[in-house]
Parts: structure tokens; C-alpha cells; sequence
């Protein structure tokens, strides 16, 4: 990786949901903020910028990842998935169509990082098991929910995507 | 007109209109909205003490950084503004940025505004305030003491408000009866935490003197007027707006207003738009927090167990300034102050304390915690000291089903309500005998498991006049009364028929839109998607009144009400154009499938577009008595609502919900770990209009209760230095802590409310973490006395009661510890070390300024500014908290060559630390042994996020600069407390979080 001085932007370059993006961000610039304030996409948020409540989570060439503890810069050349790229054009994904339902949503402040560590889950486990659930749910902070219908709603998607019945 | 077909969506779980933007990134929160080009960013400087003077402001430095446009003080601020309102008749003054004194840490010094926010938090910390430190106080039964530190000296002590009440005759209820039992309760602070923190964008147009201010509050807007008055302009010069989404409150986006008087304040100043995003650290330590509580509690108890008095003596902890609405925390449940008990006599009396904390505000709740923590633990104290079943002694003396609507001894109004039947279906639906057979074979194999009730009036819909029941009756005549709860809601139609709905309600994720698109699209027959809704606010353009907001659970009861009266307004009008184009009587339409029509007889009908446009097209042909307005404004407000009485009665909220839960608890019988085996709760919340969110509120409210209960604590050191500034300090539950509770529903209508719903939110809040408290108590002790439980109910604190307090290590089992005593969280330690030099070389050394400069770690450089006293610049780190402090360090007792006391104070922007250490050389075969005995206190940001690795870092530190001192005179010399400490260091390195 080249030096970079820290006065002054640097070209960054990743693929963005399957386009390619190009921002410039100072070498400290956090990856929430390049990707929220440089190029526009906010439906990744930001909660606490220390790693602990997992709203920023994005996927980073497959991996689920804090963007809060990601500078911009460490983006170069991957592939970022974020919530805008969980849509199927205008329609919702079986997974958000499952949280819709299953009421697993209020304020949809979390909501994104919490799409982003299951769609990561169930990309490689579509049965994954109600504990691998809980388990990558647990990384999320939600103060709305409870959780209950969060994980009914994983439960109900799991079953969707890997053409079972439709509730668990 | 016939009512055929209503009520069909209303009732049902319809999916939510938010979602699919909300699912899909397309949310519209404070920080995703467009600015003006321009538009700078705000960072705050904020108080590292807990208490101190501020000497000075030195913004020199700071407003020469890259990228700074302003730097303002707080003098600056208070130059161009008012003190905010004080709810209360007292003496003080409450500014939004501290001016001579700041009281608890996080208080905001001085603001920055720069051109992005990174080079704005750069400056904040180049601003240099010279503090003299003051004497903290922080719990509220010490600021009540005579020689207790004062916060605001005008007021001459730390009580700002004290009232006594009394209802029926307390006295002599308590003189009769057989049994005075009481408990004395201690209720913690913690706060909702919503994932989203604050946020203002603030601008201000000189030529008309108008701010323009949006900011993700949630109301009251009562709180606009204390803005607008801080800011010194009319009400119509302050335009303030809500975004369209808004990531969670719970009550505590109500404490944003400080920060819009303060980013309004910074828009004038910089001469352009100002933005500022809360970030962690400073929502936990600064933003605002549950109010704690001392409690004296008392009853006057029969023989059979009926409570004939109440006697309350409460102590409310509202932090270092009485900011609006407080202390309405207090005031909230007046009304409900015997619960869902028929008890007629009751004293009271309400202090409201400062301390050296976080100022208080709206949590979810808001009041009923603390009472209830305090009136459900005496309900099962009661039964304890008398012997009985803690359900019977509940079931006595519950308000009988025939009594409503019911006037409690202070003066509410209850609607409605069957607490007998509810609490029975409660016990069989939610299998109550099967509980008490799992902890009765739980028992019998030796385990620890207890059962809890509770049961609790929710209050919801907020009279605006209950605050003033902390004014005396004279000062409310004076002041002149205050009362109601004005919804507002407005409907149009459009000229191509379709309707949309505007209403102030500002929700943070609760599903307000859908709800009212239910309401809206039964009343005229609608598809539910053609109906469209706003919730958001805009001062200047929409219909609002001081209740408006979302808090005090008042959306389904107040504002779908004002909506449901909207509608039947505008369906009357339509009916009536109908009925002159179908040749029929307006009584006789029927709304139905997007038509208005004739009942019975479908072939005569016309489209509801049709129907509705006629008065935008052709007002003209409308029939005689029928305006073309084709919109409907509806301010709604209850007549129930009354100001207080001249005898301090108050109906303080309109509709009263009513809510009984109970719980199984096993304790780990090997780490004292609580659990929560099985928790049900039952409510009446009136009409249900949402079952699905319904719900999800009681959900929701439950695990937050479960996070207080359990997890969740502002935690102050004696010095007011607060511990608990990150996410990992301040524990949330999480989806491993948060079991499903069983919810039953037992349905009242309330007689009072449009629609007959009540609110739900906040019930859990109140009943959940009393009822788990109780079955903690009950698992401890099944029989006689139990021990006073003081949440959160943590392992820590329960393996004590359990096991016995822990004996003492036989050997010391680490040289530095940590603990928490008057005057910080203190660090001490010990050690020595073996360095090949004379004793003379050493003590050279040690007095040396370009040596210590050389051995201490981070040094940026030492200076000599006295015979015995030295100035250091510093970078010190802390986990992965690094900053620069300036260090004074004086020597005393000096005893050539032998031992030399060190004492010094350091302060960055990141916290300050202070600390003494006594030194002392000995000859040893081939060199001097250096012995230190160190006592350190530190505080500020770096105790808020690092408090748990503090100990660990002051021993790498002092490792450090002991080797580099060995290193200095010739290196190689090791001993044991050496080489212990460099094993240390590798394993603080390694070992990361402990």
C-alpha cells in the first residue's frame, strides 16, 4: 500500500453492491462515513463507532464487518456489500419480506446491520440453526424489538430461501 | 349514513407502510438528509470533572487549527441568550453550555465549528480550560447534607423543590392500624439508549432574526417554546422540524433541546449552517438519563392484609441542573401513587435534589420504575411480615371492577378497567400452578427459584398541567393553571380523490403511519395503501400544540383519536355531496371499496374520487349547507384532563392501563447468575388497534426492563467521574439475555378516548424489573424477612447473599488494584527495582529533567520550572484511548540521596489523572534498589472508557519508566518485581479486553 499523507485525499477505489465506486477520503476517514457522506449510500448507520452495536455492519468480500472500525482506505479493491444491495430491484428479498412480516422491525435503526449479518449467515448456510441465528444475531444491538420476532423472522427466511415451509 | 363496513382494518395486524423503505436502506434519519452546500460541523468541548470552576477558556490555539471557523464559549453563548425555564420557583439559572462552573462530566465548555467534523473534534482538543476542582457530590441523600459540596450557590443547597402532600387522613389510618410496615428502596439511573444518538442541523437568517432548526426530537413541544425563549425570539422565529425517521428515543430524544439552542447559536455565530451528529460517549455521559431515587415507604396494613395508608417519602436525584420537563420524572405518577390499589389515605412528601450527574429527562417509563419498584416491593413485604399469600394480599386490595371509573386519593381519574379479571385469566391462562410446581420440584432438588408479581396502573395520555403540582396551589393561582392534552390531526383530499393525513406525533419507529392509514381507510372505505400519512413535524406549516410529540404513550388513545374524529368529519361532508349526486339521504350512504353508494343497492354508487373531487372542481354544484373545503383540522383534547385541585388533586394522565405479571427466577447454584425460566404479563390496554404492534411494544419495553433489571447501570465514582461511556461498559441486553415473555391481553375500552384504546409502551417498564426483583427475593428467601434488592441484580451482587462474602486473599494477588473511594477511582501499587548505580546516580537522575525526559514513556520533553518542580508534555494511552496531557510534578520530602516524594497532576483533553509516590533508594551488592508505593486517581474520557483497563496500563507505565531508568544507568539489572511487571505488559498487550 502506498504511503499516504495525511493532509490531503486519496483516491479510493471498491465495488459497491456489484458497481464500482470511486471516492476520495483522507487517509483517516472512516469507511461509515465514505460510504454515507462521500458516496450517499445511509442505509448503513451508525451507532456507537466503537464495534459494539453492529448497526454499521456491512459485508466485506463475503464477510460480514464493523465499517465503524474500517478506515475507507481498507476498502481499496474489495467488494462491499451494503443494505441497498439486498433488494431485488423495487421488490423486497425473502429475508427482508420474512422481517416485514414478522414484525421484526421499528424504528429500522439496527435493521440494516442485522440484514447484513444474516443475509452473510445464510449465503454459505441456508439451514443454518436456530443457534448459528442467535449466535450471529448476538453481535446486534436492538432497543426496540425485544428480539423475539427478530429471530422469527430469521427462523421464517431460513425456511424461505432454502424452500421450505414458509414459518418455522 | 350507515356504518357497514368500518372497523374492518382497525384490529388487525396489517403490514407495516414504513417498512419496505426502512428494509431497504431508503430511511430518512437525521444524518441521511441533504444539507445546504456549506454547511459546517459542530463538536463540543466537554467537562473531564465532575465538579469544578472554570478559571479560563483559551480557544487561541484551537481557532487557529485547519478548518475552524468558530470557537464559542459558553460566555458567548449565554451573550445571545436566556437561561432555559426552571420548572420550578427557585433561584437558579440552567444554561445549555457551562459559564463558570461545570457540574457533571460530558457538561458542554465550548463548541468548534469547522468545515468537516474530523478537523472539528481535532480542535476541541486544542482548547485549553484551566479548572478548579470542587468537591463532587453524587448520591442524593448526601447532597441533602448540611455540609454536603453545593452546586448551585445561589440556591444555598442542593434541595431545589420540596412539597408535602396529604389525602384523606393518613394519620390517624396509620394510628388504628395493627401493622406499620416499610421498606426503605434505592432505584438506580440507567437510560433507553436508543441506536440512534442525537442530531441538529441548525441555520439562522439574520434579516427576519429566525432560526431554522431540525433535529431528531420527539417531542413535547412544549419544549419549543423553552427554545424559543432561550434563543430570544417569538415562537413563528423558530422553525423547527422533525426528519421523517427517526432511530428509537424511549423519551430521551426530548433532551436534544439544549443542543438546539446551542447549534442555533453556532449557525449565527459561523454565519452559516451547522450540523452536529451526538456521538457514542457523549449520549451516555451527556445526553440524559433516567432519573435515581431514594425511597422511604410505609403502609398501614389490617390484620387480613388491606392497606387502609400510604406514606411516601421520596428523594429525587434529577442531576447537576433542572432542565424542562423535570422534575416531571416525580410528578408523572401522582395521580397513581397507590398503584392499582384501593387505598384512600396517603401522605407524601417530594424532595428534588442536584448532584454532580448527568441531568435527567424522558425515559420510558418516565416515573413509573421508581414508584412501582417501591410500592410492589412493600406489596411482598407485606405479605412476608403478615405470613400470607403475596397474591391474596394483591387480590384484597385491588380497585373492585364496579368502582370505575375510579378517583384515586390523589386525585386520577382511572377509566376503566377489571384488575380481578385480569389478574385471574393471568394466573390460568399463564399457567401460574404449573410455575409454582416447577419451582417447588426446583427447591426440592436443592436449587435456588423464585416467583415474582407484580401489578401496575400504566398511565398513558399526559395531562400538560400535572408538572405544576410541584408549585405550591398559591403559586399555581399566581402562575394561573395549566391542563389538557391537545392531539391535532388534519385530513385532506386532493382533486384526484386520494387522501393524506397529517399529524404531529413524530414517531421513532412505533408505526404510527400505518395505523392511521387503517383509521383513515375504514372510515371512508378505502384500500389501505391509497391512504398516505405524514408523522413528521414542521413548525411553520403544520398543526401542533404543546402536547404534540410522541411520549406518554399517547399515540393510540390521543392522536389516532383526533384522526378517527378527522375522518367522521370529512365522511359526514362527503356523505352529504354524495347524497345530492344519488338522489338518496346523506343517512343512508354507505363507504365501501373505494365508493360511496346507496346501502342496498350497489348499481347506485359513485366513486369516492368522484365524490371528493366535486368540491375542488365544481364547488359550485355542492349541495346548500356544504363548505368545499375538502380538509378537516381537529385539535383534540379531553375535558377529563382538569388542572390540579387547590387540595393538590391531580388527574395526571388520561387513561390508565392496567397490567399484572409474574415470573419464574432460578439463581445459578455455582456462578449466582440470575435467569429469567418463564415470564408472563398481562395487559389491559383498552381497544387493541395493532395487535402485531401492540405487541412489539410490550416486547420491547420488556427487554429494556430486562436491560435495567438485569445489565444496566450510569455508573458514577465518588468524585463524579462517570464509568460507563461506551457500549461495553454500559451493557444493553442482547438477543442471549432477552427470553420471549408470555403476553395476554384482558381488553376494558376507555370510556374517555375516541377509539377507546389506552397506551401500552411503557408498561413493562414499570411492572418488569419489580416483579423479576421480587422473584429474586423470593429465591433467596422463600420465608420471613428477605434481603434488600438493589438493581441491576447482578452475579456480583447476588453471590455475596448466596455464598457469604468472599474471605480475603491469603497472599496478595496482584501489586496495583483498584478501588473506588472518596475522591475518584483510585489506583495504588507498589514495586521495586535492582539498577546498577549508586544511590547518588540515581537520585541524580531522578531530579534530572533532560534525563526524566529520556526514561518517562511518551515524554515530549521535561522543563525545570522550580527547584522541586518540573512540567512534563505527555502521550499516554489507554487501550486504544491515546492523548497528549500536560504533567506538573513536585518533589517533597526530599531526603538526599535516600527518598523523595513525587506528586503531579496532568490534563489532557482526554481526562486528567493526579498522584503521589514516595521513593525510596537502598545500597544493594552492585547497584541501588528503587522502592515506589504509588496512589493515582484518574478521571475524565479516559476513566468513562477505559475504567476496566486502568489498573493494567498504570503498570505498564510505571514498568516502563523503572526499565528505561535501569537502561539509563548501565541496563542489564532485573529483580522479580521486573520481570513480573514485564510479563505484565506482555500480557496486557496480548491479552486485550479483560
Amino acid at each position: 500500500m502506498p504511503r499516504l499523507t495525511k493532509d490531503e485525499t486519496h483516491p479510493v477505489r471498491f465495488t459497491l453492491n456489484g458497481r464500482p465506486v470511486s471516492v476520495r477520503a483522507y487517509p483517516r476517514a472512516l469507511l461509515t462515513d465514505a460510504l454515507r457522506h462521500e458516496i450517499g449510500a445511509t442505509g448503513t448507520h451508525v451507532g456507537c463507532e466503537h464495534g459494539v452495536c453492529g448497526a454499521c455492519t456491512v459485508q466485506v468480500d463475503g464477510e460480514p464487518a464493523r465499517a465503524c472500525l474500517m478506515l475507507a482506505r481498507q476498502a481499496e479493491g474489495c467488494e462491499i456489500r451494503t443494505v441497498e444491495g439486498l433488494n431485488n430491484k423495487d421488490a423486497l428479498s425473502p429475508l427482508q419480506e420474512a422481517f416485514r412480516e414478522h414484525f421484526a422491525l421499528q424504528c429500522g435503526f439496527c435493521t440494516a446491520g442485522i440484514l447484513m449479518s444474516l443475509d452473510a449467515l445464510f449465503s454459505p448456510q441456508p439451514d443454518a440453526e436456530e443457534d448459528a441465528i442467535r449466535e450471529a444475531l448476538s453481535g446486534h444491538l436492538c432497543r426496540c424489538t425485544g428480539y423475539a420476532p427478530i429471530v422469527q423472522a430469521a427462523l421464517a427466511a431460513r425456511n424461505r430461501i432454502k424452500g421450505g415451509p414458509i414459518d418455522a | 349514513m350507515k356504518d357497514t363496513v368500518s372497523e374492518k382494518l382497525l384490529g388487525q395486524s396489517a403490514l407495516r407502510v414504513e417498512d419496505p423503505a426502512l428494509l431497504s436502506g431508503r430511511g430518512r434519519y437525521i444524518d441521511d438528509l441533504p444539507v445546504a452546500a456549506g454547511t459546517l460541523a459542530l463538536a463540543f468541548v466537554r467537562s473531564p470533572h465532575g465538579h469544578a470552576a472554570i478559571r479560563s477558556v483559551d480557544t487561541a490555539e484551537a481557532a487557529q487549527a485547519t478548518g475552524v471557523v468558530a470557537v464559542i464559549t459558553g460566555e458567548d453563548v449565554a451573550a445571545r441568550t436566556r437561561s432555559m425555564t426552571v420548572g420550578v420557583k427557585a433561584d437558579v439559572e440552567c444554561w445549555p453550555m457551562a459559564v463558570d462552573r461545570v457540574r457533571y462530566v460530558g457538561e458542554p465548555v465550548a463548541m468548534i465549528v469547522a468545515t468537516d467534523r474530523y478537523l472539528a473534534e481535532d480542535a476541541a482538543d486544542l482548547v485549553v480550560v484551566d479548572y478548579a476542582m470542587l468537591d463532587a457530590v453524587v448520591e442524593p441523600v448526601a447532597a441533602l447534607a448540611a455540609d454536603a459540596p453545593v452546586l448551585h450557590t445561589s440556591l444555598g443547597s442542593n434541595l431545589i423543590n420540596e412539597r408535602r402532600f396529604r389525602y384523606g387522613d393518613p394519620e390517624a389510618e396509620f394510628d388504628a392500624a395493627p401493622h406499620r410496615i416499610g421498606i426503605d428502596v434505592t432505584y438506580p439511573r440507567s437510560a433507553c439508549t436508543p441506536i440512534e444518538t442525537y442530531g441538529v442541523i441548525a441555520s439562522y437568517e439574520p434579516g427576519e432574526d429566525a432560526y431554522d432548526v431540525t433535529s431528531n426530537f420527539q417531542g413535547p413541544f412544549s419544549i419549543h417554546a423553552v427554545v424559543a425563549r432561550s434563543l430570544n425570539v417569538p415562537g413563528n422565529r423558530l422553525r423547527l422540524r422533525t426528519p421523517p425517521d427517526s432511530g428509537g428515543s424511549f423519551g430521551i430524544k426530548q433532551g436534544v433541546f439544549p443542543y438546539m439552542i446551542l447549534a442555533a447559536i453556532a449557525a449565527r455565530i459561523a454565519g452559516a449552517p451547522v450540523k452536529w451528529i451526538e456521538d457514542r460517549l457523549e449520549h451516555l455521559s451527556a445526553s440524559v438519563s433516567a432519573t435515581n431515587r431514594q425511597t422511604r415507604i410505609e403502609a398501614a396494613v389490617t390484620a387480613d392484609g388491606r392497606i387502609t395508608a400510604l406514606d411516601w417519602d421520596q428523594i429525587e436525584d434529577c442531576g447537576a441542573h433542572l432542565r424542562a420537563p423535570e422534575p416531571a420524572t416525580l410528578y408523572r405518577m401522582h395521580g397513581n401513587m397507590t398503584g392499582a390499589y384501593d387505598i384512600p389515605n396517603m401522605a407524601i412528601r417530594n424532595r428534588v435534589v442536584l448532584t454532580n450527574k448527568t441531568p435527567t429527562g424522558l425515559n420510558r417509563g418516565f416515573g413509573g420504575p421508581q414508584i412501582y419498584f417501591a410500592l410492589e416491593r412493600l406489596m411482598d413485604t407485606i405479605a412476608r411480615h403478615l405470613g400470607l399469600d403475596r397474591l391474596e394480599v394483591i387480590r384484597r386490595n385491588l380497585i373492585p371492577a364496579e368502582a370505575f371509573p375510579y378517583r384515586t386519593a390523589s386525585g386520577a381519574l382511572y377509566d376503566s378497567g377489571d384488575y380481578v379479571a385480569a389478574l385471574d385469566r393471568a394466573v390460568e391462562e399463564g399457567g401460574l400452578a404449573e410455575l409454582y410446581a416447577r419451582r417447588d420440584k426446583a427447591r426440592a432438588a436443592g436449587r435456588r427459584y423464585g416467583i415474582g408479581f407484580a401489578c401496575v396502573v400504566e398511565p398513558s395520555v399526559s395531562n400538560m398541567g400535572y408538572i405544576t403540582t410541584v408549585l405550591t396551589p398559591e403559586e399555581r393561582a399566581k402562575a394561573g393553571p395549566k391542563n389538557g392534552a391537545q392531539a391535532t390531526s388534519t385530513i385532506s383530499i386532493d382533486p384526484l380523490g386520494s387522501v393524506t393525513v397529517k399529524v404531529a406525533s413524530v414517531p421513532q419507529g412505533q408505526g404510527h403511519r400505518t395505523v392511521l392509514a387503517q383509521v383513515v381507510a375504514d372510515k371512508f372505505g378505502l384500500p389501505i395503501d391509497t391512504v398516505r400519512v405524514l408523522a413528521d413535524v414542521d413548525t411553520m406549516r403544520d398543526a401542533w400544540s404543546i402536547a404534540s410529540g410522541n411520549y406518554a404513550s399517547r399515540f393510540a388513545p390521543a392522536v389516532a383519536g383526533a384522526t378517527e374524529i378527522a375522518a367522521a368529519r370529512l365522511r359526514d361532508k362527503l356523505a352529504k355531496v354524495a347524497a345530492s349526486q344519488l338522489n338518496i339521504a346523506p343517512d343512508d350512504v354507505i363507504f365501501e371499496a373505494g365508493r360511496i353508494g346507496a346501502a342496498g343497492n350497489s348499481d347506485n354508487s359513485l366513486s369516492f374520487a368522484r365524490a371528493a373531487a366535486t368540491a375542488h372542481w365544481s364547488p359550485g354544484t355542492l349541495p346548500e349547507g356544504v363548505d368545499q373545503t375538502m380538509r378537516e383540522t381537529v385539535y383534540w383534547t379531553p375535558p377529563e384532563l382538569e388542572a390540579p385541585t387547590a387540595e393538590d388533586g391531580v388527574n395526571s394522565s388520561l387513561c390508565h392501563g392496567f397490567i399484572f405479571d409474574f415470573c419464574g427466577i432460578e439463581i445459578d447454584p455455582e456462578t449466582a447468575e440470575p435467569r429469567i425460566d418463564r415470564y408472563v404479563t398481562m395487559h389491559d390496554c383498552g381497544r387493541i388497534l395493532h395487535p402485531a404492534m401492540v405487541d412489539g411494544q410490550v416486547r420491547g419495553g420488556f427487554a429494556q426492563a430486562v436491560g435495567a433489571a438485569f445489565l444496566e447501570e450510569y455508573a458514577y465514582g465518588p468524585d463524579g467521574s462517570f464509568r460507563s461511556g461506551t457500549l461495553a461498559d454500559y451493557l444493553l441486553p442482547t438477543v442471549m439475555e432477552v427470553p420471549d415473555p408470555v403476553i395476554l391481553h384482558h381488553e376494558t375500552l376507555s370510556p374517555f378516548t375516541p377509539l377507546g384504546a389506552k397506551g401500552v409502551g411503557e408498561g413493562n417498564c414499570m411492572s418488569t424489573p419489580v416483579c423479576i426483583a421480587n422473584a429474586v427475593a423470593d429465591a433467596l428467601a422463600p420465608e420471613g424477612d428477605a434481603p434488600e434488592i438493589v438493581l441491576p441484580v447482578t452475579a456480583a451482587k447476588l453471590a455475596p447473599l448466596i455464598f457469604g462474602d468472599e474471605p480475603a486473599p491469603q497472599e496478595p494477588v496482584s501489586e496495583t488494584k483498584t478501588e473506588d473511594t472518596a475522591g475518584g477511582r483510585k489506583l495504588t501499587g507498589e514495586g521495586r527495582a535492582v539498577v546498577q548505580a549508586s544511590r547518588e546516580d540515581v537520585w541524580r537522575m531522578l531530579l534530572d529533567p533532560a534525563t526524566l525526559d529520556a526514561i518517562i514513556p511518551g515524554s515530549h520533553g521535561v522543563r525545570k520550572v522550580g527547584e522541586t518542580r518540573f512540567e512534563a508534555d505527555v502521550t499516554l494511552g489507554v487501550g486504544p484511548v491515546r492523548g497528549r496531557y500536560k504533567a506538573d510534578i513536585d518533589l517533597s520530602d526530599l531526603d538526599p540521596p535516600n527518598a523523595v516524594t513525587l506528586s503531579g497532576q496532568a490534563v489532557g483533553a482526554l481526562g486528567t489523572g493526579g498522584g503521589q509516590g514516595r521513593i525510596t533508594l537502598t545500597d544493594t551488592e552492585d547497584g541501588t534498589e528503587i522502592a515506589y508505593r504509588y496512589e493515582a486517581q484518574i478521571g475524565g474520557k479516559v476513566a468513562s472508557v477505559g475504567g476496566r483497563l486502568l489498573d493494567g496500563a498504570a503498570k505498564v507505565v510505571i514498568g516502563e519508566f523503572f526499565r528505561a531508568l535501569a537502561r539509563h544507568c548501565g541496563g542489564g539489572a532485573s529483580s522479580g518485581a521486573l520481570a513480573r511487571l514485564r510479563s505484565l505488559v506482555d500480557r496486557v498487550i496480548k491479552g486485550g479486553r479483560s
